[in-house]
């Protein structure tokens, strides 16, 4: 009966261990250079594109906010919906929130037209200027796409005919990746919106708003 | 010693009861080829993808079901009175055994009871097909 109780404390302390909230900061994601003794982080390049109520969107519709990126195409027969559906989650929990936009990037800019972007957002019931639903150059999508650590290019034989990854990115107001998450993953999804909280509480000076 | 064992192994296997589904053929088949759209939850999303669970399409098309899985959906629907106009892609690799499992699944899981299909209803059916 001792050796049973030993192993129950043993237990009970290894609960409670895994319940303490350790302070934790995001890390900046990426490789880092040094110059002359100061790293270098690496960072979002300039970009232009245009969302789905016809409006330019650059680096600076996002100036002083915090924002999560995915790629995606309408027609898209596999992960799109579900990483759609935990992209609608975060979207009701900051829409009230200005500080917190979402940046989806096209990458079938061929049928993804503005209107059909439009009529997409309108049909999730989503929409500026909380969350940007863009298209633009292809080259310029698939391109920036490795700057988010993400795959979007085109493949016949993929389903839908392009391949892409179904992250969820976060991007912080210094144009820094700090967290990412499997997007078609409700849990994984929840992880990374404690994230968002995180990330807002230390750009910002102050909790999530409910 | 003895009846506490006891007890501790039929809590566990009454929870593991609770886990499954007794369609579970039916709900692997649901998770690769459906929850992509329809969601594990069968909830759909927004006014893209109809909902599954308590959706009324179930018991109005019924005998549609078969066909709509093996050969996707082309046609503007009204489930639940939303009107949905994506279209569906169908699975024709399937044969009659997974579009029963499927369909068993769909129809009684989310609180759905839309009772069960046989393999002849679902033959039956997919001789309809257009």
């Amino acid at each position: 009966m001792i050796k049973h109780i030993f192993w129950m404390f043993l237990l009970v302390a290894g609960l409670a261990a895994c319940g303490g909230e350790e302070k934790r900061t995001l890390p900046i994601l990426g490789e880092r250079d040094v110059v002359n003794g100061d790293t270098i982080y690496p960072t979002v390049p300039d970009f232009a594109f245009i969302n789905q109520d016809s409006q330019l969107v650059t680096n600076a519709t996002f100036a002083g906010k915090i924002y999560v990126v995915d790629f995606f195409f309408i027609h898209c027969p596999t992960i799109c919906p579900k990483v759609k559906a935990n992209g609608v989650r975060i979207y009701e929990k900051y829409k009230n929130d200005p500080r917190v936009a979402i940046l989806s990037h096209s990458i079938d800019v061929r049928n993804d037209t503005v209107a059909a972007l439009k009529r997409h957002a309108d049909k999730l019931g989503v929409g500026t200027p909380q969350w940007h639903m863009v298209t633009g150059e292809e080259d310029a999508i698939y391109g920036i796409a490795d700057n988010y650590f993400s795959v979007a290019t085109k493949n016949p034989e993929a389903p839908g005919g392009f391949d892409h990854s179904g992250r969820l990115i976060l991007v912080d107001k210094n144009r820094h990746v700090r967290s990412f998450c499997d997007g078609t993953d409700a849990e994984e999804t929840s992880r990374f919106m404690k994230d968002i909280d995180l990330l807002i509480e230390e750009q910002f000076g102050a909790k999530a708003s409910k | 010693m003895r009846p506490y064992l006891l007890f501790v192994f039929v809590a566990i296997f009454a929870l593991a009861g609770c886990e499954q589904s007794p369609y579970r053929d039916g709900e692997a088949l649901y998770k690769a080829q459906c929850a992509n759209c329809h969601m594990d939850d069968g909830r759909g999303l927004g006014a893209l993808m109809p909902p599954l669970a308590g959706a009324d399409y179930l018991k109005k098309e019924r005998a549609q079901l078969p066909c709509i899985l093996m050969f996707g959906l082309a046609d503007t629907i009204v489930v639940n009175g939303q009107t949905y106009g994506e279209k569906m892609p169908g699975v024709p690799t399937l044969t009659a055994v997974e579009i029963t499992n499927i369909l068993n699944y769909v129809n009684n899981a989310w609180g759905n009871q839309n009772g069960v299909f046989t393999l002849e209803e679902v033959r039956k059916s997919l001789e309809t097909c257009k």
